[in-house]
């Protein structure tokens, strides 16, 4: 009986190492297999320009839009070619991974705060009135500071329903970093982070829940990803910038953010720019990799296509498809300082890109 | 090796599989909420905070398990008289009759019905009749999840309690009528009475079924993580934050999401095993 048991036993083992083995990334067929991972924010983006990249004879790349925190986790776990990120890693989250990181901008998103208020169209917020909204202090529509500040504006007498993502997500990092540049009581209370701790309102999975739970409730106002409150036309507030003028969520506000010194590892967050004509809630959204691509069984040959992919994806044609799928494009100066960061990547410390 | 021998052994591997499977999902829940409770100790099930700001970081369960509880209880009360009279009627009073046939054919389609389907009729057409109503002011909350989990639950306690209602044994029924009792007293002094654990354990399991739903919990219930103020008040369920947060979670924040799903492993496990001692108790 015993040994029965121990067959049995073992051959189980067998079947499960059998089936582990499988799935390899980069197999012996003619075209290169890329593997990635990370972030849902520019998915819709990153999943066109793969899609383009691959038909004009490019890698084909399987990318999972598993969230931000689950693509730094497959990289550190060293099972992707490389990972995509809304919030750029931390020192102490640097520290932690085998090997040095190199972060590559590929696009800027904004976030912006839409809305759903019968008859209104333009309304304009202030950073104090974000506050007020967001933390509760502000419960009606028709409150005297909204008012002051939206003259003219004919606002109904209705209670406001904060929406927020209910998930983990970039959104709502760069919304709450923003927030906390300009509101101290919101940096005290809620801080910056992936999630937080709401005070009142109604979560929403995703862009989309939100953007649907806006989209039907009267009253409503939350934060989202710009690309989706423009594809469900849901009316957007001008926000007023660091400079005070109030600017209207379009591509070129955004990508008025980066105009600005980038720091050399291009870690920095673009909110609450400080040029006159930018739009203040924006962010890079980065693809992170490995300074030397030799880990685990990377081959030379996936090595090469991950740098190539990620080159041509900071590259002009790459970023007109961005714009056409309402991401702002990388200005002039953050666009070289990715050529040159990826410049650097080298595969058993030989540089892949000449 | 005669043709015995290996259909036994093939059976053993594969009930031995089911075995390493369920050991290995408690193992690793096991190991992954430990630094939860490490950290927090017993308070990680009595608190409410949750905190995910780093520095700050708190984690308890007690809004999600308050919350769950509460909308699983709730779909329960609003899911019985549905199903107990939707059964008696499959099983007993149209009996073998194309009527029950039908109506038979259209719970077990409830049943096949995605939760995903679910949440979007809560979502699009239920919520806007609440609001309507006048009820509540969104329509999120507790009361419209707990509505929608009832429905989901029908089919099951349903289908378990008109199967377990016609398994009476007629000679009790025929006995009776022979005595001189109408129908009604046959169903309520006979029939109801034989069965009665049976139908209690269906509710049971069906309670079982409710208190892990998570999709359509998600998208009605206003995902507010503290303890629900009302019934119209937003809330949030076990289920329903670990399917939200997990994706970005690490660290700290990702053992509580692991030890919350421990949890409600262990109430599913508890309520499922009373409702199996019950219907041992009855066979």
């Amino acid at each position: 009986m015993k040994k029965q048991v121990l067959i049995i036993l073992a051959s189980v083992a067998l079947l499960l190492v059998s089936c582990g083995g499988g799935g390899s990334t980069t197999g012996k067929q003619k075209q290169v297999t890329l593997s990635a991972a990370g972030a849902t924010f520019p998915q819709p983006f990153y999943n066109l320009a793969f899609k383009k990249y691959n038909e004009a004879g490019g890698p084909l790349i399987n990318y999972g839009g598993i969230g931000s925190g689950g693509g730094i986790k497959s990289l550190r776990d060293q099972v992707v070619d490389f990972a995509a990120t809304d919030a750029y890693l931390s020192d102490a989250e640097l520290s932690e991974m085998p090997g040095k990181v190199v972060h590559i901008p590929t696009c800027i998103g904004a976030v912006v705060i839409a809305y759903n208020l019968p008859g209104v169209t333009d309304l304009k917020l202030t950073p104090e009135l974000l506050e007020g909204i967001f933390l509760g202090s502000i419960k009606m529509w028709n409150d005297p500071k909204i008012l002051a500040t939206n003259p003219g504006l004919v606002i109904p007498d209705m209670e406001i329903t904060v929406v927020y993502r209910s998930d983990g997500s970039g959104t709502t990092y760069i919304f709450s970093d923003y927030m906390s540049k300009v509101s101290p009581a919101w940096n005290t209370q809620l801080g910056t982070g992936k999630a937080l701790n709401w005070p009142s309102g109604i979560g929403a999975k995703g862009n989309p829940g939100v953007a649907g739970t806006i989209s039907q409730s009267e009253g409503s106002i939350g934060y989202i990803g710009y690309e989706y409150a423009f594809a469900q036309k849901i009316p957007m507030a001008k926000l007023m910038n660091s400079a005070g003028f109030f600017i209207e969520p379009t591509l070129e506000s955004f990508t008025a953010a980066a105009a600005a010194e980038i720091p050399a590892d291009t870690r920095v967050m673009l909110t609450n720019s400080p040029n006159p004509s930018a739009y203040p809630i924006s962010s890079f959204t980065w693809i992170i990799l490995y300074s030397d691509l030799a880990y685990g069984n990377h081959t030379r040959e996936a090595a090469g296509a991950t740098v190539n992919t990620v080159k041509w994806l900071t590259g002009e044609e790459a970023q007109a498809i961005a714009t056409s799928v309402h991401y702002a494009a990388l200005p002039q100066n953050a666009a070289i300082q990715a050529a040159t960061l990826l410049k650097g990547i080298t595969y058993q410390g030989e540089t892949l890109l000449k | 090796m005669s043709g015995d021998r290996v259909t036994k052994a093939l059976l053993f591997i594969s009930s031995l599989t089911i075995l390493l499977l369920s050991a290995g999902i408690v193992v690793s829940l096991f190991g992954g909420a430990v630094p939860a409770f490490r950290e927090f100790g017993l308070r990680f099930i009595t608190s409410s905070a949750w905190n995910p700001t780093s520095g700050s970081e708190e984690y308890g369960a007690m809004s999600f398990i308050a919350g769950t509880v509460i909308t699983s209880i709730l779909a329960l009360i609003i899911c019985i008289p549905m199903a107990f009279s939707t059964s008696l009627f499959i099983a007993e009073y149209y009996r073998g009759t194309r009527t029950s046939g039908i109506l038979r054919s259209l719970v077990d389609l409830l049943a096949g019905i995605p939760s995903i389907v679910y949440g979007f009729w809560g979502f699009y057409a239920l919520r806007p009749l609440l609001v309507a109503s006048g009820l509540t002011d969104q329509g999120f909350g507790v009361f419209t999840a707990s509505l929608v989990l009832a429905i989901m639950i029908v089919p099951y306690a349903t289908s378990l309690s008109a199967e377990i209602i016609s398994m009476v044994p007629s000679e009790l029924k025929e006995a009776a009528y022979s005595l001189g009792a109408t129908r009604r007293e046959v169903i309520f002094s006979v029939v109801i009475p034989s069965a009665r654990s049976g139908i209690i354990a269906s509710f049971i399991l069906a309670l079982g079924r409710a208190l892990g739903e998570t999709m359509a919990v998600t998208m009605l219930i206003g995902n507010a993580n503290v303890i629900p103020k009302g019934l119209f008040a937003p809330g949030n369920t076990m289920a329903s934050v670990i399917a939200n947060q997990f994706g970005e979670a690490s660290g700290l924040k990702m053992s509580a999401l692991i030890a919350i799903g421990l949890l409600l492993f262990l109430i599913t496990a508890l309520v499922n095993y009373l409702g199996k001692l019950i219907i041992r108790r009855f066979a």
